[in-house]
């Protein structure tokens, strides 16, 4: 496939022609808030990270701090802060790493079919015939808890669905006219690969990968939530769930504000792969999922 | 049918060999052993041979895997590292707690998105259909958590309804179980309400669409008869696959609702014993709900085959 992208698009049309609807646009806007105060947190944050800022723990909204405090007397907002830095680079890693097992074993054993796609499909299927949640708590139990193991972890139990997804998306393009030309003439597999087959997937792997870092925020907040994830003195948004969760019966909203900003990421997250699939192909991502 | 049914039996048990080789190789291949986990940091050399040698680590890992295979298979789940104890008796008095509350959740959320689904599927494009996608899809993202504390801070905390705890007593009335049991039980269902319903409203959509229905209506049958006699029968066995793949939604939930409210369950001993890399209790607890997973998924297939006369012959 040729760049399509050799017209100039006056600028006016960039928006019109992303056909936002206000779903879209109210959720975009939440994502952007979160990834402007995760770049420039430090500078925005009233008190440090971990500082204890009053003796009073769980004060309530407004006392303290504009959000109140932790069970430690912590500034919440601070930490909400600096939390979102943990939550969304831990996330994007994660998922990162799930596409790099997914994607690559998915292409290759599309290409390379025989053998080779019998026994990782197989593979796959058996770690699919198991509850996700379950295989995760099993590997962390036997190898403890540190980030490269959660994002190793959480990595690959998310890259089955990455892998399914890719080598669907490969044997489909992989037996098109225009694969077949580009054989014919000759070109290499890697070029097939990059210039044939990587640029007409990029719609549902896009689409693939904002599910999956949907998915993985809310698996790693729900393992941090079970004290297995980000371990103290660091702020993440489930730590500080599970954390602050006994200062619910004293009033405290301290673990609600964290948990109510999780959904509002996630929620927004999912509503803008679901805008974007429809834009692309009239089809919502829950359809995609349901499969 | 029969045929088929067996072949599906052996494929499950295949399944099941295959995740109880999962779970043995990655909590036992690892750079250290159990009994470098139960000596922890006081361990000296000789102790961790001594050690080794009496729990039997020295022979090779595809001996240990049988071993441990055919124990599960005689009902020993071995001992754990923590509290010494037999693991089949520690598990024992928590399966209860566990079994009740998925059941609980299951009979209330299986027909309610059943019942939701196909009245948004019989409306689709309309605005309920609208609303109840926009709605599921919002909720699908939600983490159950979430749910859980919005639940306790309203119902336990501001309106005192229900009891934030989910210990129950033998001696209690049934009010007083309604009261331990409502929260968790909300939120377990909430956490697979909307995948549940999304999916059978794609399913029966599916079957809306086909050349058959549409003849049936141009025919001029009346909604109920197409609904109930056309589609029904063939939207039974998707919906059947659909309820068993949200077992493994269930399981994740029941995680997070047995630690926010406190049930001594299953789940629980399994997260406690991740906690204390207590190996065997890991093993046993992953195995048990590898094979109702498992099992379930066997369910809903063969029920299907049973329902549908089309998959008792295969292509």
């Amino acid at each position: 496939m040729s760049e399509t992208s050799d017209t100039v698009v006056p600028r006016a049309s960039v928006f019109a022609g992303l056909r936002l609807t206000w779903t879209a646009m109210i959720a975009g806007s939440i994502l952007l808030f979160w990834l402007v105060l995760a770049l420039f947190g430090p500078w925005i944050a009233p008190h440090g990270e971990a500082e204890i800022i009053s003796g009073q723990t769980f004060a309530p909204l407004g006392e303290g701090g504009l959000l109140g405090t932790d069970k430690l007397g912590r500034d919440v907002l601070s930490r909400l802060i600096y939390g979102v830095r943990t939550t969304l680079l831990l996330a994007l890693v994660t998922t990162v790493v799930s596409f790099a097992f997914g994607v690559t074993l998915g292409f290759a054993a599309a290409i390379l079919k025989g053998w080779f796609d019998i026994v990782v499909s197989r593979i796959v299927e058996a770690f699919m015939a198991f509850p996700s949640t379950l295989l995760a708590l099993v590997i962390i139990g036997a190898f403890g808890t540190s980030i490269t193991v959660l994002v190793l972890t959480v990595g690959l139990v998310l890259s089955t669905s990455v892998f399914r997804v890719s080598r669907a998306l490969g044997y489909d393009i992989g037996v098109m006219d225009f694969v077949e030309a580009a054989r014919a003439r000759g070109e290499g597999t890697w070029w097939i690969l990059t210039r044939e087959i990587l640029p007409n997937c990029m719609a549902p792997l896009i689409a693939e990968f904002g599910l999956r870092f949907t998915f993985s925020i809310l698996f790693l907040s729900g393992l941090s939530f079970l004290g297995l994830g980000i371990q103290e003195p660091a702020a993440d948004w489930g730590l500080m769930v599970q954390e602050n969760v006994g200062g619910l019966f004293l009033g405290s909203s301290a673990a609600l504000i964290p948990a109510a900003c999780i959904a509002s990421l996630t929620v927004s997250m999912n509503l803008l792969v679901d805008w974007f699939q429809q834009r692309q192909q009239g089809e919502t991502v829950l359809e995609k999922i349901d499969q | 049918m029969l045929r088929i049914i067996s072949t599906r039996l052996a494929q499950g048990l295949l399944t099941l060999l295959l995740a109880s080789i999962i779970i043995f190789s990655a909590t036992e291949i690892l750079p250290g052993d159990v009994a470098e986990a139960i000596l922890g940091q006081s361990r000296t050399e000789e102790a961790l041979a001594a050690l080794r040698e009496e729990m039997g680590l020295n022979r090779p890992a595809i001996v240990r895997y049988f071993d441990w295979l055919g124990g599960m298979v005689q009902g020993d789940l071995g001992t754990s590292l923590a509290t010494k104890r037999p693991v089949a008796d520690m598990i024992e008095n928590r399966m209860w707690n566990t079994l009740r509350l998925a059941l609980l959740a299951a009979a209330i959320s299986v027909p309610l998105s059943v019942a939701l689904g196909l009245w948004s599927a019989m409306r689709a494009g309309g605005r309920v259909d609208k609303t109840l996608a926009m709605t599921t899809l919002a909720l699908i993202a939600v983490p159950e958590f979430f749910i859980g504390l919005i639940l306790m801070k309203v119902f336990a905390v501001e309106l005192r309804w229900f009891s934030a705890t989910a210990n129950t007593r033998p001696y209690f009335d049934f009010s007083e179980n309604f009261r331990a049991l409502a929260l968790p039980v909300a939120t377990l269902s909430f956490a697979v309400l909307a995948h549940m319903m999304r999916m059978t409203r794609s399913s029966v959509i599916n079957i809306f669409t086909s050349p058959y229905m549409e003849m049936a209506a141009l025919k001029g049958l009346p909604k109920r008869r197409l609904v109930v006699r056309h589609a029904l029968p063939n939207a039974l066995s998707p919906i059947l696959t659909v309820i068993a793949l949200n077992l493994s939604y269930m399981v994740s939930g029941v995680i997070i609702v047995e630690t926010i409210f406190g049930v001594p369950g299953l789940t629980r001993l399994l997260v406690d014993g991740v906690t204390l890399r207590d190996i065997p209790l890991i093993q046993a607890c992953a195995m048990i709900f590898g094979a109702v997973y498992i099992l379930l998924n066997l369910l809903a297939d063969i029920l299907s085959i049973m329902a549908n006369p089309r998959l008792r012959y295969p292509k």
